[in-house]
């Protein structure tokens, strides 16, 4: 299958050719595949923001190529644009963009901005209010109405409102109590399998990412030095743990559990897949193998 | 665009003697000297403050060329003065084409008039190339402390001033990233006549009006919260302490003040 | 012998005069003592009232009904407005806005500089308030350059210039990364088991939540919870229905216990969990089946 979006031997550098020359992405080659749920993973700093904002042109490579399904999206200036439309960035705090009078018109300002008729921006507009779990009645209201976790879900809805083929946030669940983190993430994925969209999702939690994601990318000094299945980046924990990371807090118990002298597989990254782990080999000791 | 880019606060850390003296003798030297310049009438005078400005450039060790960037924002005005000034002085014509006309007595007070503005610019650039932004806004605060007694409410404005200059870059860093944001919901700020331009502003300009108040709001209730309730009976971790070679400038200062105006009264120079 | 509390609240209500009446409170009958040099997180979702009540410590806000005494000071009385914010310090969820100064030590010096401390002694609280948080090496630094983490310690050596009985974080940790997090945690444990400074802990991070000796969990203005972690983790079905979550070693545990397992909820740090499931697993098997 053809990556939907391609980076080859991407490099970026700020201010370059001055004394703050700083290297954020050093010839990084990506694959990411259509459909599929991309999990980023990096300390503050190591280049996933900067990585992520090439995904959508917002961010000029200093060399190598960006690719959406198979095009240079710097090819030429009207590609560059529309690639925003295609590719959906979801900012960290996205609440501190609104701007305006009703929740509406603020879900429609992407839409609008993509030449859309009267009709189709309705129809979208009220589509993604419904995906990022926004009621009707809150539509007329002002945006700055309304809480944190609201504004949140507003503006979110407007990037959605695009359609975007590929849906990037970074961290949509920062600063939120548990409750609305789970039911963001519980959006995005209805928003993925209605539009069997392919998300690329930032996060801190490796719980999260180990639940969510299909395949993970870790950015560390503007590399990536592991790209793979949750089972196979974490098994890489210690050198994680040294890149400030760390694997999911399942994953840490089992294999405590494995040092304590228990033959028990420690690939375990969410409760439930230690709860079946842990009946597994507790069968297997009742039939006394 | 890479708002970070822009350099602010314009200080440029060292050691040097500009950089060691008091900030208020500073602020003296720079106000007496701008005096100077205004007192200024002719060749004498002018070269006067000039190579005395020159000398403290050389002093403050800050590269010859920061200044001349420093001052690269005015070159529209310095121009268009020089251009009034050359056509629309009257006296002996040298050169005429239909209404146009130089006079000697143009090109005379052009140049100067260039001058006063480049000094004017050169020597504040020298007050805030080498104090800091804060030792500036300190400085201020004790030479104004005076008006304190007219109700001039000093305290509350340096407060405001040291308050924009730790905002300034946070500021700076939002704006990039609401630019950013709307510009991933397709916003276009570079097409399209004034109008659409401005327009364009709106998605970045209301983020960040709101934001900046949200950051008043918490900011005012944070310094509330450390016991913040203005100047009475407030102290200072930084005091200011005038030495010896403090005295000397300010001296220095007035003397040329007064020589300034001896050459122009006295002698009309 | 306990000590005597450092913050004592009794019956303490609070409305916002703007609400509608019949408006349920924000605070709602709330009685509770701290005491003093104790660590305490208090729990709670998103509008549960745990930040109403973090303000009353300060008196930010004062009770509509009830009272609240800070120290043996009553919040309600203007005359003691100083004075106790002189005792309890504040550390906000957004670390940008609450740094005053463009340089580290300028901002550290703001408390004590308003509470007209001698300049030779602000110096001194200073370099000590910046080595206590780890920062003194940066004390010229300008805040906007560091990282989140960073910026919440300046805010805490700023607390602790004041020298206050007690620091309140009020989601403090809310907006930071896990390395942010671990750092600001680790300075404020540091300051309440050396120093002896009573910490409030406010937060929904269970992980942080669990490093308190007291847990007070909060929901629609009321206190539905209160005990050493272990004990008020073992509730898994109250916090859930607040909101919280639990630690995933307690979800694990609780999941097993619902299939049958004789298995104890109080088992929080990894290290005891995976020895509660090991001694599980190495257990000869008791049933005699072959």
């Amino acid at each position: 299958m053809e990556p939907i979006i391609s980076l080859k031997q991407l490099t970026h550098i700020y201010s370059p050719n001055t004394p703050f020359e700083q290297r954020a992405l050093d010839r990084i080659d990506l694959d990411i595949h259509p459909g599929e749920y991309l999990g980023i993973i990096g300390r503050t700093g190591s280049g996933k923001s900067t990585l992520i904002q090439h995904l959508n042109g917002l961010a000029k490579p200093t060399s190598g190529q960006v690719l959406f399904e198979g095009q240079d999206i710097w090819a030429d200036k009207a590609l560059t644009h529309s690639i925003r439309f295609q590719v959906g960035l979801v900012f960290q705090y996205p609440e501190y963009q609104l701007f305006e009078e009703t929740v509406y018109r603020d879900i429609a300002f992407g839409p609008k901005n993509m030449k859309l008729d009267e009709a189709e921006i309705d129809r979208r507009v009220r589509r993604a209010a419904e995906f990022a779990g926004l009621k009707e009645d809150v539509l007329e209201r002002s945006p700055f109405e309304l809480s944190g976790g609201q504004k949140r879900r507003v503006a979110i809805a407007g990037v959605i409102a695009m359609e975007p083929k590929v849906l990037v946030l970074d961290e949509p669940t920062a600063g939120l109590d548990p409750a609305g983190a789970a039911s963001i993430l519980a959006n995005i994925e209805a928003y993925r399998q209605a539009n069997h969209a392919t998300i690329v999702i930032v996060s801190h939690s490796m719980e999260d990412v180990a639940r969510l994601a299909d395949r993970l990318v870790v950015v560390s000094h503007g590399t990536l030095p592991y790209i793979g299945t949750p089972r196979e980046v974490f098994s890489h924990g210690a050198a994680l743990e040294e890149l400030g990371l760390g694997v999911p807090a399942m994953n840490r118990v089992f294999s405590r559990v494995r040092a304590m002298g228990v033959d028990i597989d420690p690939a375990v990254y969410t409760v439930e897949q230690a709860k079946a782990a842990f009946l597994a080999a507790w069968r297997k000791r009742k039939e006394g193998k | 665009m890479a708002l970070k880019d822009i350099t602010l606060g314009q200080y440029f850390p060292g050691n040097s003697l500009l950089h060691r003296f008091d900030p208020r003798s500073k602020i003296l030297f720079t106000v007496l000297f701008i005096a100077a310049i205004f007192l200024c009438k002719g060749l004498v005078s002018y070269g006067i403050t000039l190579l005395i400005l020159l000398m403290m450039i050389g002093i403050s060790k800050v590269q010859p060329r920061v200044f001349l960037k420093g001052m690269k924002p005015v070159v529209f005005i310095v121009v268009c003065t020089a251009i009034l000034n050359l056509f629309y002085t009257s006296g002996t014509v040298l050169w005429s084409w239909g209404i146009l006309k130089i006079t000697e007595e143009g090109i005379w007070k052009a140049g100067f008039m260039v001058l006063r503005i480049l000094m004017l610019i050169a020597c504040t650039l020298l007050l805030t190339y080498t104090t800091s932004p804060i030792l500036l806004t300190d400085g201020l605060e004790k030479l104004l402390r005076p008006l304190k007694k007219l109700n001039f409410p000093v305290h509350e404005l340096s407060m405001m001033m040291s308050i924009a200059l730790r905002f300034i870059p946070t500021l700076i860093q939002e704006t990039d990233k609401i630019i950013s944001a709307q510009k991933a919901r397709g916003a276009d700020f570079d097409s399209g006549n004034l109008i659409q331009k401005a327009k364009a502003l709106i998605p970045i300009l209301i983020p960040l009006f709101i934001s900046s108040f949200r950051r008043a709001e918490e900011l005012a209730i944070a310094m509330e919260c450390r016991c913040y309730h203005g100047d009475e009976g407030r102290t200072s971790l930084r005091q200011l302490r005038y030495a010896g070679r403090d005295y000397g400038l300010i001296v220095f200062s007035i003397a040329l003040c007064a020589g300034i105006v001896v050459l122009r009264v006295v002698f009309g120079l | 012998m306990a000590n005597d509390p450092i913050i004592k609240a009794e019956h303490l209500t609070f409305c916002y005069p703007d609400e509608p009446a019949g408006h349920p409170p924000v605070l709602d009958d709330i009685s509770l003592e701290i005491e003093a040099g104790s660590f305490v997180a208090i729990l709670g979702h998103n509008g549960s009232g745990k930040s109403t009540f973090a303000k009353h410590i300060n008196a930010l806000l004062t009770p509509t009904a009830g009272k609240l005494w800070v120290d043996g000071l009553d919040t309600g009385d203007p005359e003691n407005l100083l004075n106790i914010r002189g005792k309890v310090g504040m550390v906000f969820q957004n670390p940008d806005n609450q740094i005053v100064a463009s340089v580290v030590e300028e901002d550290v010096a703001f408390g004590p500089e308003n509470l007209g401390v001698p300049p030779a002694e602000i110096r001194q609280r200073v370099d000590q308030a910046l080595k206590m948080v780890g920062m003194y090496d940066l004390r010229e630094h300008s805040p906007h350059l560091l990282s989140g983490g960073q910026k919440q310690r300046v805010a805490i050596a700023g607390i602790i210039a004041m020298m206050p009985r007690c620091i309140v974080l009020d989601e403090a940790t809310a907006m930071l990364d896990p390395v942010g997090r671990r750092e600001t945690v680790e300075t404020i444990r540091t300051l309440n088991e050396q120093y002896g400074i009573t910490v409030l802990l406010i937060t929904h991070h269970m992980d942080e939540a669990a490093q308190a000796q007291r847990l007070i969990v909060m929901a629609g203005g009321h206190i539905i919870d209160d005990g050493p972690p272990a004990q008020v983790f073992q509730h898994v079905d109250t916090l859930r229905s607040a909101g919280l979550a639990v630690p995933e070693t307690v979800a694990l545990l609780y999941a097993l216990k619902q299939e049958g397992f004789d298995v104890p909820l109080d088992a929080i740090s990894d290290e005891a969990c995976a020895q509660v499931l090991a001694d599980l697993l190495k257990k000869p098997p008791h049933l005699g089946g072959e």
